[in-house]
């Protein structure tokens, strides 16, 4: 067998020692009118080079992203990853290795920890981080439930509609056993306004979640939103692009006092949405309600400067039904990963590829709405993303035809938002070429006419 | 000999101008950033990160990886972790580019392969559980937990009924009434009885038509089968509340037991731990769920399904047979979502691979040898450490240290400490909350008699050595005894430039 030691001479000697003839003796306690009596009905076995061949083989049934140009965005991004970044979470003393609860067998991942908390706190400009949250979408739910505990108010959560609409959707799911409304604030010009905020606001709302830039690639007027919350006594929790930090102000510098972000972009592949990597910063005065590890300074019985997991007693193995949240894992691998990407770009690095993405990203956006088919839907500032409309009003036949001369154009958004059925969504990265920008859109120029559209 | 150096941080590293990473000059104008941003949103200067050169990095992080255990270097047993061998093929095939480097908004015929592997995933879970439908989408065990939950809360909502308590053993994981509280339940604890099985007469007393859900590990936490989980899953049922199967330690028991055939109604998996996936220093784990039918309805979307391809339907790449998988989105009773994307495939690429190279028969060994080993190991230890509860387990087993600590004033921390200086990482220790000085050992499938036996060997030695030297203990690692009191009353969980 692949990975079991024992031989039949060992399996004799350890039965003889427990006192028993045989294994299947070892499940006496078992009843046995409840023991499968058959095999279990799963594909058979594989040797690796037949596995190999049958995964192979899975995997040429996908068109990976580098088969193609990808402009695809909205949560997952095609950033470059240093070589470092897989040399380090390579090594098996990281990847191979547990939660650290004995602190001296895993000083490696405690400090690894401890700096990516640090430099999460860095990028974000907030007192704490924590040792990360399964992804994006968990980290912004889980924002929301500390601000509702941390105001002691149960009415309303406010989120405008620009956030990821996924997001919006986890949200609902889990307020709806809680009996918080999830109040969603239209954003018909790709933006929050701050009045219809200010108007949406109550006494007895807990947060306003904003996303920055938004799910649409847009900038919001994130200091009038935290404000604006602030001044009805709801706390501010932002979702942000980590990557986009090497420009914008950080969080913690407009006021918010939650940050979170989809942390996939710093060094994780995109690996078809998982795993990655929830970020979480917050104020120094919420850090007892935040969620999952936290790694924290000590000093051993020497004296030496050390690290440990802390503040455990917010958890659930310790505090159970009283716990902050019911996470146990964090996402080690992926916070390393993360620690390892911000360490090779450090500050200047991170401003080049901030720097590169805007202006390619707004370089597309003017190339491809130069024709007459594509127009920009949103008079808004963009960092990497964009949103344009197809005048044809045929978003589906626009992106089956550029996929069919190498190109993933964009995510169509009428899946989620009905009312922008005619819209793309368009992502340019730090990867992405002048060639390949001019590329896409010379083929969609080139693409035939469009059929005069079809109402049924 | 240990690098002196090691221990700096990447901070204290850091030297102005020194940097690892350059990317291409801009091959698009230059457009000035003022141009295309406002002046409001721009930071003034970038972020204050360490500047660092990649030989800086790479030394760094290797040396800091040197102060880890881990599975490719030393014996694990930490009890329900399920710390196994992580084989190589897994990491081989999980880094294909026909696997890593797909987008979660490609279309579906571009991602036939992929989907394929998860139906097939989702029909394999539903097989090994014995229940009918599955959800790949939560991203731990906890998270399943969480899901399931709110499964059951919508479940209850649809068919009108008001029930507001979920139930759980005493000797339950602490993310069960974590999870209950979270998904709007309140959470019920149920004492074990003496012989570490749910006590049957405190259920009784607690289940009621008020309650939605009992919680229950099973092999539970003592690496003890619950005999009555028949019994108890019929009290249950009688009171039309349905049976969760906290599923950590399903190492047990693959092709010999299913949840759904000893009356489970849901549960979840942990793939990192069963299947074999890394764990990373504390993630990604992942918490796929499996139901029975009357509760698909409710389970998280999207879920893969396979139907039969239109024929003249245009695609750019050859579809298998006369079948395509799609993603299904919508379900009117449908809980909604519960994570990104289409959560954590990265690790059932790695468990698809663990379970292909066992097969049927294969997964079957996996368990019978997981628990030959445990009882083998507790077979070695229990005369010097008692297992309170029988002289036969599962998977794993929980010694107690309670005379050692009586006799000579020694710890099941003290042990776990010095256990680090033989080379062996730690028992779960002071796990589950219902044994005295517990020690919670799980060895797995994946280690030879001789390392169980100089692990017993080891343990022998350390209660013949002077309790001192036990408290003091580690002696050999890096640091000895973090001083954790003091991270949590003074916590610093930031390194902060001098002065500061």
């Amino acid at each position: 067998m692949s990975y079991i030691l024992n031989t039949p001479a060992d399996q004799q000697a350890m039965l003889e020692a427990i006192g028993v003839p045989s294994i299947d003796e070892l499940f006496a306690q078992i009843p046995a009118e409840l023991r499968l009596n058959r095999e279990l009905n799963i594909p058979p076995a594989l040797s690796e080079l037949e596995l190999t061949a049958h995964l192979g083989q899975l995997a040429a049934r996908n068109v990976a992203c580098g088969q193609k140009v990808c402009f695809l965005g909205g949560g997952s991004y095609d950033h470059f990853i240093p070589a470092v970044v897989d040399y380090v979470a390579s090594r098996g003393e990281f990847y191979t290795s547990y939660t650290p609860y004995q602190a001296e067998a895993s000083q490696g991942n405690l400090q690894a920890f401890f700096e990516y908390q640090t430099l999460i706190t860095q990028l974000m400009g907030m007192d704490v981080a924590n040792a990360s949250l399964y992804d994006g979408g968990s980290a912004a739910t889980e924002a929301v439930l500390m601000c509702i505990h941390a105001t002691g108010r149960q009415g309303r959560v406010i989120v405008p509609s620009s956030v990821h609409p996924e997001y919006r959707q986890i949200l609902q799911t889990y307020l709806a056993n809680l009996g918080t409304e999830l109040v969603t604030v239209g954003t018909p010009e790709g933006t929050i306004n701050p009045h219809e905020l200010a108007a949406a606001l109550t006494d007895d709302t807990a947060c306003v979640f904003v996303q920055h830039p938004n799910f649409f690639g847009c900038l919001e007027d994130v200091q009038s939103l935290v404000k604006a919350a602030h001044e009805r006594g709801a706390l501010a929790a932002v979702s942000v692009d980590p990557i986009s930090l090497g420009l914008l102000k950080r969080p913690g510098d407009y006021g918010a006092d939650i940050v979170v972000a989809e942390g996939q972009s710093l060094g994780t592949p995109m690996q078809y949405g998982g795993p990655y990597l929830g970020i979480m910063a917050c104020r120094e005065k919420f850090v007892r309600r935040m969620p999952g590890r936290i790694a924290g300074q000590t000093v051993d019985r020497r004296g030496k400067r050390c690290w440990v997991l802390t503040l455990q007693t917010r958890e659930q193995h310790i505090r159970r039904e009283k716990a902050t949240s019911n996470i146990c894992t964090n996402q080690g691998l992926f916070a390393l990963r993360a620690s390892v990407y911000l360490a090779a770009m450090g500050p200047q690095g991170m401003r080049e590829i901030a720097t590169a993405c805007v202006r390619k990203a707004n370089y597309a956006l003017k190339k491809l709405t130069s024709g007459n088919r594509l127009t920009a839907m949103f008079d808004r500032p963009v960092f990497k993303e964009f949103v344009l409309r197809d005048a044809a009003g045929r978003v589906d036949e626009l992106l089956a035809e550029a996929l069919d001369c190498g190109y993933f154009a964009g995510v169509p958004l009428g899946q989620w938002y009905p009312e922008l059925g005619d819209g793309l969504l368009v992502c340019v990265t730090e990867k992405r070429t002048r060639a390949e920008i001019d590329g896409l859109a010379a083929r969609i120029a080139q693409q035939r006419q469009p059929k005069a559209a079809v109402h049924a | 000999m240990r690098n002196t150096r090691a221990t700096q941080l990447l901070f204290e590293l850091s030297r102005p101008g020194r940097r690892a990473a350059h990317i291409p000059c801009t091959d698009v104008p230059a457009t000035a950033v003022e141009e295309l941003l406002p002046a409001e949103a721009l930071a003034a200067t970038p972020p204050p990160l360490p500047e660092l050169a990649e030989p800086d990095i790479v030394r760094h992080y290797a040396n800091l990886s040197t102060q880890n255990m881990s599975i490719d270097t030393h014996f694990y047993p930490l009890g329900s972790c399920t710390m196994k061998y992580n084989p190589k093929r897994n990491e081989r095939i999980a880094g294909l580019p026909g696997l890593a480097d797909l987008h979660p908004y490609q279309p579906e015929e571009t991602l036939q392969g992929m989907l394929q592997l998860l139906y097939e995933m989702q029909a394999i879970l539903a097989e090994i559980s014995g229940l009918d439908a599955v959800s790949l989408q939560p991203a731990a065990g906890a998270h399943g937990e969480l899901t399931a939950l709110m499964m059951a809360a919508a479940y209850f909502r649809d068919r009108g009924e008001k029930r507001t308590k979920v139930l759980a053993p005493d000797s339950a994981h602490g993310t069960n009434p974590a999870s209950a509280a979270i998904a709007g339940f309140e959470a019920v604890t149920i004492r074990s009885a003496a012989n570490g099985s749910v006590d049957l007469a405190d259920l009784k007393s607690h289940l009621g038509n008020d309650t939605a859900v009992f919680m229950i590990t099973n092999p539970n936490t003592l690496g003890l089968f619950e005999r009555q989980v028949r019994e108890i899953a019929d009290l249950v049922h009688q009171q039309g509340g349905l049976i969760y199967l906290d599923g950590a330690n399903m190492n047990a028991i693959l092709g010999i037991v299913r949840p759904g055939d000893f009356g489970a109604d849901m549960m979840h998996f942990n793939p990192h731990k069963t299947f074999s996936g890394p764990h990373g220093g504390g993630g990604p784990g992942a918490g796929p769920i499996a139901v029975r039918k009357f509760l698909e309805p409710f389970l998280p979307l999207p879920v893969v399904e396979k139907v039969p391809s239109p024929s003249s339907r245009p695609s750019p790449v050859k579809e298998e047979g006369d079948f395509v998988y799609r993603l299904v989105r919508q379900r009117p009773k449908s809980i909604g979502r519960v994570r990104s994307f289409f959560g954590q495939v990265g690790v059932f690429v790695r468990a698809y691979s663990y379970i292909r190279t066992y097969g049927p028969q294969g997964l079957k060994a996996v368990s019978e040898n997981a628990v030959l080993n445990a009882n083998y190991l507790l077979s070695r230890v229990k005369h010097i450490f008692p297992v309170p509860h029988g002289d036969r387990c599962l998977h794993e087993f929980v010694a107690t240290a309670a005379k050692l600590k009586a006799d000579r004033g020694v710890s099941a921390m003290d042990v776990a400490k010095r256990l680090l200086d033989y080379g062996f990482h730690a028992p779960t220790v002071y796990f589950p909350l219902t044994v005295k000085e517990a020690m919670m050992i799980e060895p797995t499938e994946t280690e030879s008699k001789e390392t169980l036996d100089a692990f017993a060997e080891t343990l022998f030695r350390i209660t013949e050595e002077s309790p001192q030297l036990l408290h003091d203990a580690p002696h050999t690692t890096i640091v000895s005894r973090p001083d954790e009191v003091r991270a949590a009353r003074q916590p610093i969980l930031r390194w902060t430039p001098a002065g500061e």
